[in-house]
């Protein structure tokens, strides 16, 4: 969708120009936007000083989007139309909330029968879906970056937990794309974090980042070894964070209250909300203090007057940080490690700053863990490492982050079982086909069914996508031979193709999982939120379509060049002649037509682009052929 | 893009047999990856996107293959149009047949037990089973040319690899 890429006016004209790139994490409690700068990952401030955004996005009644600190202040007053920690609701449906009775949201099923399973929460601005909350988040991290950097982004590198599942990435990246945002990669947050510590102190070795976000909990245990981090084993909880904490805390002193007030009657929103961030702030002032106190008056005039001592906060919590643990020794085991091979433990999250999250994982790992880098902050400078280098102002070919796909994807198979196509902790990108035959005669369809998950049974897994293929020719039952090819990608994002093989007619369809939004639905919201006028809307894409055929006429002369020997003179004939169309429809104002040309010219250099990765790859490993590598 | 045809061993730079050099392996997936990851194509147009793609992908295939003892041999011998897990290939010697079941006993019990620690004992002894068996492949593969003999003990390592996964996921479910 050509309307959502940032113009970088510079690009074909100064080709060495720094690109404004970066960082962002999007995080439960808090958001941070960093970049690098002058060679050093920085925290981008914004104008009161403040690095963390907390990620709170307030409805006014004004009509106004309100996020932040501002947000945050009014919770209490206006709890139905303040919306916190959005992110546990991404890619989720209502049944995956089942602590809906302590969350003062009005939550709604989404209506719209292509996603049933979304749920939206009712405000005085109407429906939202935690994309579009989420987006509100990052608009405003984006308006904060060109401010201190004084110019459009080319893209950001956004940060997802890695034990976040394909919906909730799928959701992540349909809020960048909603806030304009060109997301140049989406990155898991213990990678983020790894890159950041790596290479801050010239790490080498087997090291675990252990992460306790506000609402999810991962641990991956990474190898680190001359500029390349390879992710051997990830696993977590995208469930379970510091608010599971703050929560332990609000439901101690319900109990407190309620032992003094017989008569005492439900909560508002307001005071649920009230309570819940005495309670948070009770728990952050237990970590260097002995007891907290709790006090405020609710709504129906009862005072709240308790103390908790940091023994009972352990008590109360004891079993979410054992509950981290077993998420810990799966990734040790998928990695193949041994305590005694673990060089080092980095806690990441403001919640490993508790001190019984400190001694648990200091007692697992038989080390102390690493605390030198600020826990809030580390994942956000990490990731805009990462947007430095993709967006092309370092050439850093020391740095290669490799990761994995955190959970298996497989398929329905008979008896609601699942068929695993790709296992967790799998290198990506990866692509992988699977089989399958017709049980009937005559059979001219096949459904399809994408679950994510570990488990045997399908209804204990996710279910991402359904679809059916069509178009089999009829054949006896057993013949037919359909391929079903997952494919995930760098982002950690899966697409699914089936394919009929055994008569050559190929009925094929591409899915994208149920639960983000549909390419109409962005499209419709992205015009909403544009409040230029159609002409400028048009010159806007013509430009860019302008901008993307000169940029890829450059590359491809450039290679023709340098490479053109690798393939027939008639292959370079004939490429160079989609050049020359293309060079001829860009000097008409037709932005469809370039783009139409740019993808024939894309299309018709791909057979070139194989044979040029294949050298490069093969003079990479000292100059051996392999041109007759088949793909 | 059928992977199946692809040469693993030229990719890498290595000669085909089943000895391996695991540290030149590992050296060149790195170079591979450094030449081919997605991460060095996020600005190229979309056909260099398409071979970045196609490449780091062929080569964690590869790499994931070569470097697992029982894949390596199970690939090794679809080079030489032999399906080493198909269900025409049954026979398995007597003798691994009755080791079979009782390591298939021995896990039930463990199982019944919820004995973590007595799973994990029976994991590493497997471990160890398996890499004296990976030497008896050189030997058959490298060596003596042997594809029969090969072939079958390619079974058993399957099937050794099919039972440690086993344990693992009967570890999994008791933690």
């Amino acid at each position: 969708m050509a309307l959502l890429q940032i113009s970088e006016p510079g690009m074909s004209a100064a080709p060495h120009q720094h690109k404004l790139a970066v960082g962002i994490d999007l995080g439960t409690t808090n958001s941070l936007v960093a970049t690098v700068r002058s060679a050093m990952s920085t925290v981008l401030q914004d104008g009161h000083g403040h690095a963390l955004l907390p990620s709170v996005v307030r409805y006014a009644p004004d009509g106004s989007v309100v996020v932040g600190h501002e947000a945050q202040a009014q919770q209490s007053n206006d709890p139905t139309n303040t919306v916190s920690s959005v992110k546990r609701f991404m890619g989720r449906s209502i049944n995956d909330i089942t602590d809906r009775a302590h969350i003062p949201y009005r939550f709604v099923s989404a209506s719209n029968e292509q996603h049933s399973k979304t749920l939206q929460i009712e405000t005085r601005a109407g429906l939202k879906s935690p994309v579009e909350i989420s987006a509100e988040i990052l608009k405003s991290l984006k308006v904060r970056a060109e401010k201190s950097l004084g110019g459009e982004l080319v893209g950001a590198v956004i940060t997802v937990p890695a034990y976040f599942d394909d919906a909730q990435r799928q959701a992540t990246k349909d809020a960048a794309r909603l806030a304009g945002i060109n997301v140049l990669r989406l990155l898991n947050e213990p990678t983020a974090a790894a890159v950041a510590y790596g290479l801050d102190n010239a790490s080498e070795g087997n090291f675990v980042i252990y992460d306790l976000g506000g609402g999810t909990f991962d641990v991956s245990i990474l190898h680190l070894s001359k500029g390349v981090f390879e992710v051997l084993a990830t696993n977590g909880d995208s469930a379970l964070g510091g608010d599971d904490f703050d929560h332990r805390i609000y439901c101690w002193v319900l109990d407190k209250v309620r032992e003094s007030n017989k008569e005492f009657a439900p909560l508002t929103e307001s005071d649920t909300r009230l309570l819940l961030t005495k309670s948070r702030q009770a728990k952050e002032w237990l970590t260097e203090n002995f007891e907290a106190q709790i006090l405020c008056r609710l709504s129906n005039g009862i005072l709240v007057d308790v103390t908790l001592s940091a023994d009972k906060f352990v008590e109360i919590t004891q079993h979410l940080v054992i509950k981290t643990l077993s998420p810990t020794r799966k990734a040790m085991r998928d990695a193949h490690l041994s305590i005694e091979e673990i060089n080092g433990v980095v806690l990441v999250g403001g919640a490993t700053r508790m001190p019984h999250i400190r001694h648990a994982v200091e007692d697992y790992f038989q080390q102390e863990p690493l605390t030198n880098l600020d826990p809030d902050k580390v994942v956000a400078l990490g990731a805009a490492i990462q947007a430095n280098i993709l967006a092309g102002n370092k050439n850093d070919d020391e740095l290669l982050l490799l990761d994995v796909t955190p959970l298996s994807l497989g398929l329905e198979t008979m008896g609601g079982l699942v068929e695993k196509v790709i296992h967790r902790n799998s290198t990506l990108p990866i692509a992988r086909a699977q089989e399958f035959t017709t049980y009937k005669d005559g059979q001219t369809a096949m459904s399809i069914h994408v679950v994510q998950g570990e488990r045997e049974l399908v209804n204990d897994c996710r279910s991402l996508a359904r679809f059916t293929l069509r178009g089999i020719p009829p054949m006896a039952a057993g013949a037919a031979r359909i391929r079903v090819t997952f494919t995930v990608d760098a982002d950690g994002l899966l697409s699914v193709s089936a394919r009929e093989q055994s008569t050559g007619v190929e009925a094929r369809i591409e899915v994208k999982p149920s639960y983000g939004l549909t390419e109409d639905e962005i499209t419709t919201m992205l015009k909403a939120s544009f409040s230029s006028a159609e002409d400028d809307k048009k010159a806007r894409m013509l430009a860019e379509a302008k901008v993307s055929a000169g940029a890829i006429i450059n590359s491809v002369n450039l290679a023709l060049k340098t490479d053109g020997h690798l393939i027939s003179a008639a292959e370079q004939e004939a490429i160079r002649d989609e050049i020359k169309r293309l060079e001829t429809i860009t000097q008409a104002d037709d932005a469809h037509a370039i783009n139409q040309a740019v993808e024939a010219l894309n299309n018709a250099t791909e057979a070139f682009a194989a044979a040029r990765m294949n050298a490069s790859v093969s003079s990479a490993l000292s100059g051996k052929a392999i041109n007759s590598l088949e793909m | 893009m059928s992977n199946s045809q692809a040469d693993y061993f030229q990719l890498f730079a290595l000669p085909e047999q089943y000895a391996i050099d695991a540290k030149l392996l590992e050296a060149n997936f790195r170079k591979i990856q450094s030449t081919s990851h997605p991460d060095r194509f996020v600005n190229a147009p979309a056909s260099e996107k398409l071979a970045s793609m196609q490449l780091a992908t062929l080569s964690n295939e590869a790499y994931g293959t070569l470097k697992n003892a029982a894949k390596r041999a199970k690939y090794l011998l679809e080079r030489r149009g032999i399906d080493a897990v198909a269900d025409t290939n049954t026979a398995l010697p007597m003798d691994f047949l009755i080791q079979q079941m009782e390591w298939r006993e021995q896990l039930d019990d463990a199982k019944q037990a919820k004995d973590i620690e007595s799973l994990e004992r029976f994991y590493v002894q497997l471990r160890a089973e398996a890499k004296s068996m990976e030497a008896q492949l050189t030997e058959l593969f490298d060596v003596k040319k042997d594809i029969a003999a090969a072939l079958a003990l390619t079974r058993e390592l399957v099937f050794i690899d099919k039972v440690c996964a086993d344990i693992q996921q009967a570890i999994e479910y008791l933690d």
